[in-house]
C-alpha cells in the first residue's frame, strides 16, 4: 500500500520525493512533519485594545509559542521522529516579529524553520499560505494547535486538509506510527475513536498527545544556527475582517453564603439565578 | 437569503448543539438541514424552525462531510452556512469554507445582528465584531452560548440528497462511549462541578461525583490537576484546556487563576467555594462560600438532593 496515493492522485506534491517503496523511504529516510506554530500572547496578558478598539494592544505583551502547538503538536513529532528517525520543520506565517517564535522552537528540538511572510489576518488566508507552501514538500504530516489562543478559531487545519485534499483528524490526543501507518485517537461528541490514516493528513493537537518541554541550554545555543528561512507569501485572500473588539462587561461583585448554610445558595440559585 | 445547517445526529437526533446552530441559521434566513445518516422523524428539526432536510448518506468522514454540505449550500444557492463549533463542525466548518471559497467566522456566541457576527477572542477574554469579505459565508456557533428558537409547529420534509463524496480516507479502528460516561459532554454541559489542587488528592473526589451526581452536572477540574493525573485530561478546563460556558459552574477548591478563568468566564453563574476568602476567584464569582470544602461540599450535595 502506497501512503502517499492521496496526496498524488489529487496533485499534490506531497510524496514528490518519495516513492513507492515507502518502508524502505522510512527507514532512509524516516519521518518529516511539518508543525504549524502561530505566535500568541502570554497567557497571563491582560488584554486591551487601541486605535478605536480596531487593533489588540501589543505595548508590553509578552508573546510565546501558542501552547498547544509547542507543548502538544512540536512535542509529539519530535518524539516521533527521536524514535524513527527524520525531520521536524516548523511553519509560521507571520512577520519578522515571529522569529523569537520560532528559534524557541527550534530550541525545543525542531530541525528547521520555516517563516512565511505575511502578516496573519484571518484562518482562510493563514491555511491558504500554509497550504501553498507544503504543497511542494513531501511531509508525512502536518501537525497543529487544536486553536489559537488568541483567535480561538480552530479553523486553519481542516482548511489546509481541504486544500490538500487529505484528512484532518480533528482534536487528537495520540499519535502513533505501526509499520508506517499512523493510528490516531479522538474523541468526540459521540466517543473515543482510535483511528488509522493512510497516507498524509493532518492533525490539531489536544491535551494528551503529549507533554511540554523545557528548551536546554545546549538547545537554545543549537537554535542559533539552525535554519529559518523566510520564504514570500502567495498573497492569499481573506475571508473575514474584524470591525473592533470589546471587553466583557464586569462582574456585579460575589454574594456571599454563610458555609453553615448551603441551603442558601441552592435557593439563590434556583430563585435568583434561575440556573437549577 | 437562504442558510444550509450542517446537522450532527445521535441516535437520529439531532444534537442540542447542531438545533442550537440550526435555530441560529432560520434567525438568518430560509433554513434547509443536511444531515449524514438515519433520521428519527424530522430528528427534532421542524421544531427549531427548519422546513426541509437533505438526508445524505451515513458513515462519511470530515472531507466527506464537507463535500456533502457544501454541495447542498451550491444546490440551494445558499449565502450563509451554519453548523456548531463542536468536535465535527470544527471540521466541516473549515472544508467548506475552502470549497465555497467563504470566509468562516468560527464559534459566534450571540443571536444573528445584521451582518456583523460576534464572538470570543483572546480565550474569553474579549469579544469581536466580525464582518465576512466573501459572498458566501460559513459560520459555526458555540455550543450552549445560543439559546434555542421559540418552539415552531412544523415538521420538517426529508428529502434524499446524492452528492459526489469522494472516497472515505478514515478508518475507525476502535470506538469506545465518550470519557464523559452518562453525563453531558464538557463543552455543551449547561451544569458543571469543577475542582482544583484544594481537594487535596484523587481519593478525595468522591465528594466532587457525588455533588456532580445532586446536580446533574458535569465533572471538570484545573490544570495542575490532570497534568498530576488525579483526574483525566478531558477533565482540564481552561485556557489551555476546553473553555466551557455552562449555565452554572460551580468551582471548589480553585484559586481563579487568569488561565483558569479563561476557559470559564463565559459561565452564566458562577459559585466558588474555597477557603481562602483572597481567592481571585471570588472576584469572578456571583455567589461564594467562604470554607473548608471537606466541610462545605457534603453539606451542599445534600441541600441540592433536598431540593
Ligand atoms: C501557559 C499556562 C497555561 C495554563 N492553562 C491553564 C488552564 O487551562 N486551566 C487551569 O486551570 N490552569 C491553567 N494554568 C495554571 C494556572 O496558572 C494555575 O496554576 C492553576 O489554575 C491553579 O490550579 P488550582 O486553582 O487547582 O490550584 P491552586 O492555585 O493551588 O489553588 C488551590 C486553591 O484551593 C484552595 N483550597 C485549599 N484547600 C482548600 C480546602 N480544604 N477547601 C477549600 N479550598 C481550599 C486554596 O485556597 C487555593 O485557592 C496555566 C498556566 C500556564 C503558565
Ligand atoms: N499564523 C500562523 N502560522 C502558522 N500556523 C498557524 C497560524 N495560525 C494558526 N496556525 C495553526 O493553526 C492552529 C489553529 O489555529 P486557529 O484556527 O487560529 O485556532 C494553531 O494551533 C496553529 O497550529
Amino acid at each position: 500500500m502506497d501512503p502517499f496515493r492521496i496526496g498524488r492522485a489529487s496533485g499534490i506534491n506531497f510524496a514528490a520525493s518519495k516513492d513507492n517503496f515507502c518502508s524502505l523511504a522510512f527507514t532512509a529516510k524516516g519521518m518529516e512533519f511539518l508543525v504549524c506554530i502561530s505566535k500568541a500572547p502570554d497567557t497571563t496578558t491582560r488584554i486591551a485594545f487601541t486605535d478605536g478598539d480596531t487593533r489588540f494592544n501589543e505595548e508590553g505583551v509578552q508573546f510565546i509559542v501558542n501552547p498547544y502547538d509547542e507543548w502538544y503538536a512540536l512535542v509529539r513529532a519530535l518524539e516521533i521522529v527521536e524514535a524513527q528517525g527524520g525531520k521536524v520543520v516548523i511553519a509560521s506565517v507571520g512577520g519578522a516579529d515571529c522569529d523569537p517564535i520560532l528559534r524557541k522552537a527550534l530550541a525545543i528540538g525542531a530541525h528547521e524553520a520555516v517563516r512565511i511572510d505575511a502578516q496573519p489576518q484571518d484562518a482562510m488566508q493563514v491555511a491558504a499560505e500554509i497550504a501553498a507552501y507544503a504543497k511542494g514538500q513531501s511531509f508525512d504530516a502536518i501537525l497543529c494547535g487544536k486553536e489559537t489562543i488568541d483567535h480561538n478559531s480552530s479553523a486553519v487545519p481542516a482548511m489546509i486538509a481541504e486544500h490538500l485534499d487529505v484528512p484532518c483528524i480533528a482534536l487528537a490526543t495520540s499519535l502513533d506510527y505501526t509499520d508506517g501507518h499512523a493510528v490516531l485517537t479522538r474523541e468526540t461528541a459521540t466517543g473515543i475513536e482510535k483511528i488509522s490514516v493512510n497516507g498524509a493528513f493532518v492533525l490539531s493537537a489536544a491535551k494528551g498527545m503529549a507533554e511540554q518541554r523545557i528548551p536546554n541550554m545546549r538547545g537554545i545555543m543549537a537554535a542559533r544556527s539552525k535554519p529559518l528561512q523566510v520564504v514570500a507569501a502567495q498573497g492569499a485572500a481573506t475571508g473575514t475582517s474584524i470591525e473592533h473588539f470589546a471587553l466583557p462587561p464586569e462582574k456585579e461583585g460575589v454574594k456571599l453564603v454563610d458555609a453553615d448554610n448551603p441551603a442558601e445558595l441552592v435557593r439563590l440559585l434556583r430563585e435568583e439565578a434561575k440556573v437549577i | 437569503m437562504k442558510c444550509i445547517a450542517f446537522i450532527q445526529t445521535k441516535g437520529g437526533q439531532a444534537t442540542k448543539a447542531s438545533l442550537e446552530a440550526a435555530g441560529f441559521a432560520t434567525r438568518i434566513g430560509e433554513t434547509v438541514a443536511v444531515v449524514s445518516g438515519d433520521l428519527n422523524g424530522d430528528g427534532g428539526l421542524g421544531a427549531v424552525g427548519v422546513n426541509r432536510v437533505l438526508q445524505g448518506a451515513g458513515d462519511l468522514d470530515d472531507s466527506q462531510l464537507g463535500r456533502l454540505v457544501s454541495a447542498a449550500a451550491q444546490q440551494e444557492d445558499a449565502s450563509t452556512v451554519v453548523c456548531a463549533q463542536d468536535h465535527l463542525g470544527k471540521s466541516v466548518a473549515g472544508r467548506v469554507a475552502v470549497r465555497l471559497g467563504a470566509g468562516l467566522v468560527a464559534g459566534v456566541t450571540a443571536a444573528p445582528e445584521g451582518d456583523s457576527y460576534t464572538r470570543n477572542v483572546f480565550s474569553g477574554k474579549a469579544t469581536a465584531q466580525i464582518k465576512g469579505n466573501t459572498d458566501k459565508l460559513v459560520v459555526t456557533t458555540t455550543p450552549n452560548a445560543i439559546g434555542m428558537p421559540a418552539p415552531a409547529a412544523g415538521t420538517a420534509a426529508i428529502e434524499a440528497f446524492n452528492a459526489d463524496l469522494g472516497e472515505r480516507k478514515v478508518n475507525i479502528l476502535e470506538a469506545a462511549a465518550p470519557s464523559s460516561g452518562g453525563r453531558a459532554p464538557l463543552p455543551e454541559a449547561e451544569l458543571v462541578v469543577s475542582a482544583g489542587r484544594g481537594m487535596k488528592g484523587p481519593e478525595n473526589w468522591g465528594l466532587i461525583e457525588d455533588l456532580a451526581d445532586a446536580v446533574g452536572a458535569t465533572t471538570a477540574c484545573s490544570r495542575p490537576v490532570s497534568d498530576i493525573g488525579w483526574r483525566p485530561h478531558h477533565e482540564h478546563v481552561g485556557q489551555t484546556g476546553i473553555a466551557i460556558r455552562p449555565n452554572l459552574y460551580i468551582a471548589i477548591g480553585i484559586s481563579g487563576a487568569i488561565q483558569h478563568l479563561a476557559g470559564v468566564n463565559g459561565s452564566k453563574v458562577i459559585v466558588v467555594v474555597n477557603k481562602d476568602p483572597e481567592a481571585p476567584f471570588f472576584k469572578a464569582a456571583d455567589y461564594g462560600i467562604v470554607g473548608d470544602a471537606f466541610d462545605v461540599v457534603p453539606k451542599l450535595t445534600e441541600a441540592f438532593k433536598a431540593l
